[in-house]
């Protein structure tokens, strides 16, 4: 399997908030993780970007 | 149930909440009074069917987004948002190298948690959303904030899965840059 880069991880992040990923999606995002702190960091900043969203209009 | 006036006085109470509601969607004051209006409409019409269930927020959320929708669905034939950068995403390249890899390591966030706790952090948030250009944030906000499916939002706007996931993505990382910027990394 390819390794990914991480502007590809990063893609393949966003869209796995947004639709299922394939199983090798799964693995080759697993395993990039596995070595990338850069792109752990940006998956949960993305993943909390929803939270604060939802929060959004029940704060003024 | 209650009597038709404590209800009609309940919506009216929420009123303040789905106008933020719908602004936050629609970024047009006028057009998030119309939703709102045709949400309370439809609600007082409706009230039946509000009997026995749990929160009416919620209930009147879920007619509102409707309404929204709507809006935008009109919006897009009156009067369509200007194309904006393809699928190239030119402007996020500044943040890889040319092999792909960070140019800049993203930081970690200290107690983004504790973030949610605190006004000033909603409106850095909402600053940085204002920052994005019009397309993008409509799509980001239909996904994150009207909580639909990218296959609606595709229908709306009209727009391939591609297109959509590709605005997703830009909003995501110009969405976490900025607020590593303006309340993070401060």
């Amino acid at each position: 399997m390819k390794l990914l880069s991480c502007k590809e991880t990063t893609r393949l992040i966003s869209q796995g908030l947004d639709r299922e990923l394939a199983l090798g999606e799964r693995v080759a995002l697993r395993l990039h993780y596995a070595y990338c702190v850069g792109c752990r960091r940006a998956g949960r900043q993305m993943e909390f970007l929803r939270k604060a969203v939802r929060e959004l209009p029940a704060r003024t | 149930m209650a009597a038709p006036d404590d209800f009609r006085r309940q919506v009216e109470a929420l009123r303040p909440y789905l106008l933020r509601f719908a602004s936050l969607q629609l970024r047009d004051a006028a057009a998030a009074e119309d939703a709102v209006q045709e949400a309370l409409l439809a609600a007082l019409a409706g009230e039946a069917s509000f009997a026995g269930r749990a929160n009416l927020r919620t209930w009147l959320t879920g007619i509102l987004k409707h309404k929204i929708v709507d809006v935008i669905r009109r919006q897009a034939k009156e009067a369509p948002l200007a194309e904006e950068p393809g699928e190239d995403l030119e402007e996020l390249d500044g943040l890889f190298d040319r092999a792909g890899h960070w140019a800049e390591r993203p930081a970690g966030w200290a107690d983004p948690d504790g973030a949610l706790e605190q006004a000033q952090f909603f409106r850095a948030l909402e600053a940085c959303l204002a920052r994005l250009p019009a397309r993008t944030a409509q799509c980001f906000m239909m996904r994150e904030h009207l909580g639909l499916e990218t296959g609606e939002i595709c229908k709306e706007l009209a727009i391939t899965p591609t297109n959509c996931w590709v605005m997703l993505y830009r909003a995501r990382m110009t969405l976490r840059e900025c607020l590593q910027q303006t309340w993070f990394g401060k």
